[in-house]
């Protein structure tokens, strides 16, 4: 039990009617992982958290936290894990301590003496006395964060976590994010911010219509996209020239003056050596990695294969 | 504490920090001040319902006389506006999602809603028993109390009564409460929750005065109303108090059973 996943969801499927909201996704999560949830709005990110966090039923298939089906083992499945989805919601007319108190009677655990220490870590202390029905959309968000704190969790899912918050308010959540990864919670963090994704997460999941249309590791996605070069020189007739005869220098162009072209790392060192021997002299000789907001914007149009 | 205690500790305070609370609650409490007041200030008097007519013989006529005119819509209504909205304000603040990730069951959840409900019920019926008696005896004093048989019981007798009947009249609007519950769960919204169920208590109402509806008569929620009637006479009549306790339990099983069942399996998706 101890070697599952946080998170493992197998041909999950949600259908509401002719809808079909989640189609087939298989997602895993292992630990110590920032996993960005990537998708535009109404892709079926925010149902797929609701199946992982038991609050709905999937139409099939399933979902495992470190090892627990929510739907078969109920609350146990939730032990360690925590989060909030489609932003996190409190009672209006209760301050903020008095609805952390309320959630930690609903814990098992030792979450009631962590109030104060959660409360200081997102900065809420002062206004904690308050009701929640006078907080900012911003408090709430720290609120929601503070309430999952509560339960030391070992998984966090966070659906939008910087949706309607100003940029500090958003900076200021990556860096909790960010802080919390480092002490070794895994996150699994849904949104449609690419910056935000890229900024934060290790490995990503692309849902497109209900599919997952991409799963792996940030990195490999952005390196294994066509990656092309950009070089410039006082001759670029004769660079381009030397481009064209060497092997695995593919897709030459020439474009303002300077010459692209598609290759890989080893091709490029030996043909910086063939211009350095035919005297051509080199300004400029940039890779050019294509964005994750290119690779999404393909991948949810259709353009790259899924993978 | 068991979980379903700290559930239920929780929704006694949620009901605490909400003006709809205080509202059936301070309703009940002054319907029978207000009624003491009125009967203090004129010479009339309810003759026509049971203890009417010793109303000013002593305080302790009082709640009973109340009870009589609360079982049309007071108390139904009372009792609505909270068992409607147990379930359907989490779904109202979407904060069903936010209790059912913690490490409660829904059914611990579902079971302290349920108790916190039921719980309101019985205390709006003795607040009212109790600002009735005082008021009451303030006005008329603490005397023994005419029995519908027409004989005389000791006050301290007449207390113990009154607590009986109070406890037996609270039945039956557990039973409007549990069909809140329900209604409460299958809606999920607060209005519809609490107007279904008060249409539905006036509907039980309404059977029990049509011609041709003798023979389901005495199964109807709104004729359990009346089984404090076999307490207040000599000797007691337990035949209408047993009826109701059996009848109020299937009034009050059924609902909250089909609620529970929904309460299980229901998604909690955006409201």
């Amino acid at each position: 039990m101890s070697e599952a996943p946080p998170v493992a969801t197998r041909g999950l499927v949600k259908r509401y009617g002719e809808l079909l909201a989640v189609d087939h996704v298989d997602l895993t999560v292992e630990r110590a992982d920032v996993f960005g949830y990537l998708g535009p709005n109404g892709a079926g990110k925010t149902t797929s958290l609701r199946m992982m966090l038991g609050l709905i039923r999937p139409t099939e298939g399933s979902v495992q936290l470190f090892g627990r089906d929510p739907l078969r083992d109920g609350a146990r499945a939730l032990a360690g894990v925590a989060g909030f989805v489609e932003g996190p919601a409190f009672y209006p007319y209760l301050s903020g301590r008095r609805n952390l108190r309320l959630l930690a009677d609903y814990d098992d655990g030792d979450s009631r003496s962590r109030i104060e220490e959660v409360l200081e870590l997102v900065e809420l202390r002062d206004r904690a006395k308050d009701r929640v029905g006078g907080y900012s959309h911003g408090m709430r968000q720290r609120l929601g964060i503070a309430a999952a704190l509560l339960r030391r969790p070992r998984l966090l899912l966070l659906d939008e976590p910087t949706t309607g918050l100003d940029p500090a308010g958003m900076r200021d959540m990556r860096d909790l994010v960010r802080r919390l990864a480092g002490d070794g919670i895994t996150v699994l963090l849904s949104s449609h911010l690419l910056g935000e994704v890229e900024e934060l997460c290790n490995r990503v999941a692309i849902i497109q219509k209900g599919r997952v249309v991409y799963q792996g590791a940030l990195r490999e996605l952005l390196a294994g996209a066509a990656s092309g070069y950009r070089l410039r020189s006082p001759e670029p007739g004769r660079a381009r020239a030397v481009c064209l005869a060497q092997a695995g220098v593919e897709h030459v162009t020439s474009v303002d003056g300077e010459v692209r072209f598609q290759a890989d790392e080893e091709s490029v060192g030996v043909l910086s050596i063939a211009l350095g021997q035919a005297r051509i002299a080199v300004t400029a000789l940039v890779p050019e990695t294509a964005s994750l907001e290119e690779l999404f914007l393909d991948l949810t149009e259709g353009k790259v294969a899924a993978a | 504490m068991s979980a379903i205690a700290k559930v239920y500790r929780w929704e006694v305070a949620k009901l605490l920090a909400q003006k709809r609370t205080y509202l059936g609650l301070g309703a009940a409490m002054l319907v029978p001040l207000v009624f003491v007041i009125v009967l203090v200030l004129q010479t009339g008097g309810p003759n026509d319902v049971p203890l009417g007519r010793y109303i000013r013989d002593t305080g302790l006529a009082v709640p009973f006389v109340v009870l009589f005119f609360m079982s049309i819509w007071g108390f139904p209504l009372i009792t609505a506006l909270v068992a409607g909205d147990i379930v359907a304000a989490e779904s109202h603040n979407s904060t069903l999602k936010t209790i059912l990730t913690r490490s409660r069951e829904r059914g611990e959840v579902f079971a302290g809603k349920v108790l916190a409900s039921f719980s309101y019920t019985l205390v709006v019926v003795v607040a009212m028993g109790i600002v009735g008696l005082v008021a009451g005896s303030i006005a008329w004093g603490f005397h023994p109390l005419t029995s519908l048989s027409g004989t005389k019981v000791s006050a301290p007798h007449g207390l113990g009564l009154l607590a009986a009947s109070l406890g037996i009249y609270v039945l039956p609007l557990v039973g409007i409460a549990a069909f809140g519950v329900l209604l409460s769960t299958v809606t999920r919204n607060s209005a519809a929750s609490v107007v279904g169920t008060l249409m539905w208590a006036l509907l039980m109402q309404l059977l029990g005065v049509l011609p041709g509806t003798e023979p389901i008569r005495p199964y109807l929620l709104g004729t359990q109303f009346e089984a404090w009637h076999g307490f207040l006479r000599v000797p007691a009549d337990w035949a209408p108090v047993i009826r109701a306790l059996w009848v109020c339990a299937l009034y009050i099983a059924l609902p909250v059973f089909a609620a529970y069942l929904v309460f299980l399996r229901r998604d909690v998706a955006a409201e």
